[in-house]
């Protein structure tokens, strides 16, 4: 922290990283910004930790027979793999990091809502991370991140220790949503009208609702699972009249709205992102605010479509299935306002318009794959195979991690004061995509052709595509790490000062200092226009 | 933004309520929870969780409208207080069409044995 | 929002704390949507349970009604009857606040708290008299009435475990009324702390006719 500080006051004002100094400064801030930087340092350091467990996995999976692990030690690590994804990284993901830092300049305050409610969110963050680590280090899960009864009642892995962390994570979510709905109600600037809010602020709000109204289900669930193990109480387990399937409704309850928490706010940030380097308004605008509204309201009513060969009614399948196909409708709105944004527009092609245009076309992957599934009759087929894997692959890290980096490129030199290094992004965004994708487009293949997820060996017929995909995984995972490295190095070491408003964007962010000052504003600002009046005359000064 | 047009108090802050109104509200909520143990001595099937189910509602409604203030409250308050409502129907509504609906293990043996049948009826005719 | 306005409410005593970022009204009401937004995840909560126990109860009707007629319907009762009483005194207190009158504010909350204990100890009578039976989490006759006892229990202790959080939160209110801390212009714990209060009271509302009465 002391590094940063030190080479931020050369040539800069002050700022809210060198207002004051010390750790103690810090774990005591109610600042969102230093709030932001905090879940982001911690972020980065579980999304390596999941990445290593990824790559635990891929690499036994490289070759037909156990390799460098039993199938008891490899069910484990991608247990550890998925609750560390999910529920320590991408979960808090852009709504802790970019959320956070953004908001309140977004919409031109001094701070969130309740600033004393947002540091507790980290510390409860931090309290469920330090669980969750625990139960890696007592005895690691095996249930795969779902923890479905009722193996998860009877296998003696620290499921509780597991389950408690989710549910501590779980607040920490509930508050920061909470935080940032009163926020966006009460403490708009003067002219900042609901329709005059920038994308990424809708986004926020309907993910805030999601956190909301979805994490106390997932809560609950898991408290009746603890209470299963520790009390013998009995609501899941089969053997006293519990129902199993009953564990899988109120857990996908919230695990289906909770992809949208992941991928909503990513939405936002391309939102963001196209007009500025298309130099071209937001196109239809109502419709994205309207989409995004429509698929966290629609998200709901779907969670079923995890849940179609487990065992539940045909009638319940065949809802589930149409009402998964409609959730498809916003999202596809929201590609054509995208593509129509770009569309005879004036295409620069920054690092974070690399990352958002790849994030357009990796979704159309994500969201078709995703129509098949929700066919009951495929889903007899393509359920609990690769392509269940690769489909969720690319919505969750196609989505939501390449959204989480885009942002983190395209607001750099806001947040940090300074510029990256421009070739080493491009280079790192390639790999990204050549090991992404080389990892998951055989996962499709392999999937269509019956390989099963979740297994540690397989038949020797799969063997060329699982090399293919561990090759891919090692590059991506190699990307990732030159991406987010350079970003630390620019963050610590960079001489490029950043100017306040690098690529002449519109929206109230960019009239602030870079990196702002700990209040934000001077003065509270005032708006008269939306954020994106590219192309209008107004919108060109330097 | 809340402010109290009530008749017993002004208030920049919240609305302020006749004490009469708490007054009224304890004492029905008090008669309704009599009735609701009245009926349930008796057994009317099915309409005993209908009623009791109802007076419960009508209890809750008065709690949060008056002891909550939510009478007085905005549109958005309104909107949060109902919703989480909703979802639990939804997530009910979820739960109900899937249980009640399943094929027990044995009918879907007789089922199977049926299309059986068909197919051999079937092919009994080439 | 002029600033000779705006300093001499924070000078004031009993007015607002100093709140960098949001003047007073818009503090408060920000405050009260904020529990709102709270009471919405914690009807959530409950409902989960509300849902497994509906489903239960369609699915095991016979168990379901005769262990429903194994609880103290008298005691339940009771118990609704000294929680609708608590929140009256809670509502009381918002009022008292609401014309300043901290030493009110104090004893109405000390009566809400009074109650809650009240129920307290009747719950505790029903879980003990179940221990002994055998009817308790561990106990022999546990599964008897299939999933009925274990969600009488999860959703009666965590109801309980609400009852007790809110004690505290109100007690932390009353410290503040008894050193004077509340007026006209100030009053936004006691508001806050009081729709918390009123949320258990709601929950026992639909608890107490499930699960003692139609079972």
């Amino acid at each position: 922290m002391t590094a940063v500080s030190a080479t931020a006051t050369e040539g800069s004002n002050t700022n809210y990283i060198n207002c004051e100094r010390g750790i103690w400064s810090w774990l005591t801030t109610v600042d969102h910004k230093r709030i932001a930087l905090m879940y982001l340092f911690t972020l980065t350091l579980f999304f390596f930790a999941g990445g290593i467990a990824a790559l635990a996995v891929r690499t036994e999976l490289a070759f037909p027979g156990g390799q460098i692990m039993s199938a008891d030690t490899y069910n484990r690590w991608f247990t550890a793999h998925g609750v560390i994804m999910i529920f320590l990284f991408i979960v808090p993901g852009i709504p802790a990091v970019m959320g956070n830092f953004l908001l309140p300049l977004m919409i031109g305050a001094y701070d969130v809502a309740f600033p004393k409610l947002n540091l507790l969110s980290l510390y409860v963050y931090w309290l469920g991370s330090l669980m969750a680590l625990v139960s890696l280090g007592i005895h690691p899960v095996d249930t795969g991140w779902t923890f479905y009864a009722p193996y998860s009642i009877k296998t003696g892995s620290a499921v509780v220790w597991m389950t408690g962390a989710a549910f501590v994570l779980g607040f920490s979510s509930i508050l920061t949503g909470l935080n940032f709905i009163v926020t966006i109600h009460k403490l708009r600037c003067p002219g900042m009208t609901w329709l005059r809010l920038p994308v990424f602020v809708w986004a926020l709000y309907a993910t805030s609702a999601i956190q909301v109204l979805a994490t106390p289900v997932v809560g609950m669930t898991l408290m009746l699972l603890i209470f299963e193990r520790a009390f013998g109480v009995c609501v899941f387990n089969p053997t006293c009249g519990g129902d199993p399937v009953l564990y899988e409704h109120f857990f996908w309850f919230y695990s289906h709205p909770v992809v949208y928490i992941m991928v909503l706010p990513a939405f936002g940030v391309i939102g963001e992102i196209l007009p500025v380097f298309s130099r071209k308004p937001l196109f239809g605008y109502k419709a994205v605010v309207i989409s995004s509204v429509g698929i966290a309201a629609v998200g709901f009513v779907v969670w079923a479509h995890h849940m179609l060969v487990s065992g539940i009614s045909d009638f319940s399948a065949q809802f589930f299935s149409i009402a998964t196909f409609l959730v498809a409708i916003p999202t596809a709105v929201k590609v054509f306002n995208w593509v129509s944004t770009m569309y005879k527009g004036s295409i620069s092609f920054s690092t974070p318009m690399l990352y958002a245009m790849s994030f357009v076309f990796l979704f159309m992957i994500a969201g078709t794959t995703g129509i098949y599934l929700a066919a009951v009759a495929v889903d007899v087929f393509y359920h609990d195979t690769y392509f269940v894997v690769a489909h969720f692959h690319y919505t969750i890290q196609g989505g939501a991690v390449i959204g989480l980096i885009a942002a983190l490129h395209y607001w750099f030199p806001k947040m940090f004061g300074r510029m990256y290094n421009d070739l080493v992004s491009r280079v790192a965004w390639f790999l990204v995509m050549l090991g992404f994708n080389l990892t998951f487009l055989p996962q499709f293949v392999l999937g269509m052709q019956g390989m099963p997820r979740r297994y540690y060996d397989y038949l020797p017929q799969f063997a060329n595509l699982h090399l293919a995909s561990t090759i891919g995984a090692y590059i991506n995972a190699f990307g990732y790490s030159l991406a987010i490295l350079n970003l630390f190095w620019a963050m610590a070491f960079s001489k490029k000062l950043a100017p306040k408003n690098p690529y002449d964007a519109l929206g109230l962010e960019w009239r602030t200092q870079s990196p702002p000052i700990k209040d934000n504003f001077d003065v509270i600002p005032t708006v008269d226009d939306g954020p994106y009046a590219y192309g209008k005359p107004v919108a060109t000064s330097h | 933004m809340g402010h109290s047009t009530g008749s017993s108090g002004h208030s920049e802050l919240g609305h302020i309520v006749p004490l009469k109104v708490y007054r009224t509200v304890l004492a029905i909520l008090l008669v309704l929870t009599v009735i609701t143990v009245a009926v349930a001595q008796f057994d009317f099937g099915n309409l005993n969780l209908v009623v009791a189910m109802v007076v419960a509602s009508v209890k809750a409604a008065l709690v949060a409208l008056f002891f909550m203030h939510l009478k007085y409250e905005n549109p958005i308050t309104w909107l949060y207080a109902a919703i989480p409502v909703f979802l639990l129907g939804l997530l009910l509504g979820g739960v109900f069409i899937d249980d009640p609906f399943r094929i027990s293990p044995e009918d879907a043996v007789v089922a199977d044995l049926s299309a059986e049948k068909m197919g051999e009826h079937h092919e009994s005719h080439h | 929002m002029s600033h000779g306005e705006h300093a001499s409410v924070l000078d004031d005593p009993q007015g607002p704390p100093h709140v960098h970022h949001m003047d007073p009204p818009t503090a408060y009401h920000a405050a009260k949507f904020g529990m709102w937004l709270f009471l919405a995840t914690e009807l959530l909560l409950f409902g989960v349970m509300f849902a497994a126990f509906a489903i239960f109860r369609w699915k095991y009707f016979e168990e379901f009604h005769k262990a429903s007629k194994h609880l103290n319907w008298k005691l339940g009762a009771a118990n609704t009857a000294v929680l609708l009483t608590s929140s009256y005194f809670a509502a009381m207190a918002v009022d008292h606040a609401q014309h300043g009158r901290n030493k009110k504010v104090l004893s109405s909350l000390l009566i809400t708290i009074g109650c809650a204990v009240g129920f307290l100890v009747i719950k505790t009578i029903e879980y003990s008299e179940k221990y002994h039976h055998g009817y308790f989490p561990g106990g022999e006759n546990f599964h008897e009435y299939k999933t009925f006892l274990p969600l009488y229990f999860c959703m009666t202790g965590i109801h309980a475990l609400h009852v007790i959080i809110g004690m505290v939160l109100l007690g932390w209110v009353a410290s503040l009324a008894a050193k004077n801390r509340f007026s006209e212009r100030y009053y936004t714990p006691v508001e806050v702390g009081a729709l918390y209060w009123h949320l258990v009271d709601l929950i026992w509302i639909y608890l107490f006719p499930l699960l003692y009465l139609v079972g």
